[in-house]
């Protein structure tokens, strides 16, 4: 295995490891707050969408978690959506997509 | 027999009426509650909420336009609702979904219809202003054939509406002199994704911001036919843009005199620009964060500026003759939305996550007032029932 691919493997499973550190409840209700209120924003307060896509599970479905754990925190180039990485950890950016992946209540 | 439940009717409409001195519409104003679908109907000049009208939809992103006679206000929800709300009785008139997304919308100058800027389906429809009935439907298609979102949807007087194609690319000027055939001008090219719009208090210019470059796009209006061309082209200067966490909105940002202060996108920074001089760059005004809404006070002599998160704990002040800031106010958490009252002056800023309205005088910047409100959003007086692109 290259040197590389193993590298990106480690963080891979890094990050993964990381997803499956639960934020406590208090930063949960922060971040389900920023949810709504800042992405909602763009991908309105119902995430029904708005200049941004939807994010509910059907939209989302199908889609690479971790792939939308990268968007989460490093945004996409030429798009206006932004890096939330100075603003969530990686375990944070896991937990946020996960919620979204199963559906909010 | 027949008639005496009429004069039953009759009767406690009277004592209805009798009740309640009548009153004029000029100073109240909305307060959308995001997050509840509801709206406060506010007394501008005794600083209080009237009342709650409630059963909006998603108003998580939501504008309002006036009828002349200042007393219905046109709710347009992120759902593709609109309501028709009567200030005087602080009721919901009437209520259709018109789309599945949208964005907001405008009336025409006479009153008589309604615009709606949609995002799902991409377009604009019309309607007739007193009965929500449809009576034109614009479908979003650019140059490529393709479907876009409309945004930056304003009226520039008569009948018209200038609105933004934000996939495509292209301003679109629609008349509808005769609803049953719109006469549609359109213009491609002019950019990458425009995210919003405004028309200059005079309805002159229309100009789009743009989020996929680096400048403005302007049409004067006067303009047989109107030229697009670019302002304030490159005003990044090949610096990395600083991320966006809110698009800057356009309607109702500041003209002072002949000056004009624009969101830089990606900036912390205030761009002025004089019309006297075609629209060239004549400042930069450093500021806290990304700017969001910057609204000048109704004298011109200051700009109230407020910012995208995490800067959205508070509203700076511009002093137009320096173009310097001269204050900085924290009003509240998640600063949203400032609205004037026109001739007082008095600042109403909306705090989302601290739960107010707070009412500040415009010159000493005394807090004169604090409402409790949930979560509140965009603040809307019925004085933009006067004012262009508005």
């Amino acid at each position: 295995m290259p040197r590389g691919a193993s590298l990106v493997a480690v963080l891979v499973l890094a990050a993964a490891a990381a997803g499956a550190e639960e934020p406590d409840p208090a930063r949960q209700a922060e971040l389900l707050h920023m949810l709504r209120q800042d992405c909602g924003s763009c991908h309105g307060m119902r995430l029904s969408g708005g200049l941004g896509p939807p994010l509910s599970p059907q939209a989302l479905a199908g889609k690479d978690r971790e792939a939308l754990v990268a968007i989460v925190l490093d945004g996409v180039p030429g798009r206006p959506m932004p890096p939330w990485r100075p603003y969530l950890s990686e375990g944070e950016a896991f937990w946020l997509v996960d919620r979204l992946r199963e559906g909010l209540r | 027999m027949k008639g005496w439940p009429v004069v039953v009717l009759v009767g406690l409409a009277f004592v209805g009426v009798a009740a309640a001195e009548p009153r004029g519409s000029g100073d109240l104003g909305i307060v959308i509650e995001r997050a509840d679908g509801s709206v406060l109907v506010v007394d501008t000049s005794a600083r209080r909420v009237l009342g709650r009208i409630a059963g909006l939809g998603d108003l998580s992103h939501a504008a309002a336009v006036f009828s002349p006679d200042q007393r219905y206000a046109y709710v347009f929800g992120r759902d593709g609702g609109l309501s028709r709300l009567d200030l005087l009785e602080q009721r919901l008139d009437r209520r259709i979904v018109q789309a599945g997304n949208s964005i907001g919308g405008a009336i025409s100058g006479d009153g008589r219809l309604v615009a709606v800027a949609n995002y799902e389906p991409g377009g604009v429809r019309i309607f007739d202003a007193a009965t929500l009935e449809r009576v034109a439907d614009i479908p979003a298609i650019g140059r490529d054939g393709t479907r876009s979102k409309v945004v930056g949807l304003e009226d520039y007087g008569r009948r018209r509406f200038a609105f933004s194609l934000y996939d495509a690319g292209e301003i679109w000027l629609a008349d509808l002199a005769d609803p049953q055939s719109p006469r549609i001008a359109r213009f491609s090219g002019i950019g990458r994704l425009p995210y919003d719009g405004l028309v200059t208090p005079d309805g002159r210019y229309y100009l789009a911001g743009l989020f996929g470059e680096d400048g403005l796009v302007l049409l004067d209006l006067w303009q047989q036919p109107p030229q697009p061309r670019r302002i304030l082209e490159g005003y990044g200067r090949g610096e990395e843009p600083l991320p966006v966490y809110k698009m800057p909105h356009l309607e109702g940002w500041a003209q002072a005199g002949d000056l004009l202060f624009l969101p830089a996108v990606g900036r912390h920074e205030l761009l002025v620009v004089d019309r006297r001089q075609g629209f060239a760059e004549v400042a930069r005004i450093a500021v806290d964060g990304q700017p969001v809404f910057a609204v000048a006070r109704p004298d011109g002599r200051q700009v109230w500026v407020n910012f995208a998160f995490p800067a959205n704990d508070r509203v700076q002040i511009v002093d137009v003759p320096s173009l310097a800031t001269v204050a900085t106010l924290n009003p509240g958490k998640a600063v949203l939305h400032i609205e004037f009252t026109p001739r007082s002056g008095e600042a109403w800023i909306s705090a989302r996550d601290s739960g107010s309205v707070v009412v500040f005088d415009g010159e000493s910047l005394v807090e004169l007032a604090r409402l409790p409100a949930r979560s509140p959003s965009g603040i809307f007086f019925t004085a933009r029932a006067n004012r262009m692109g508005f």
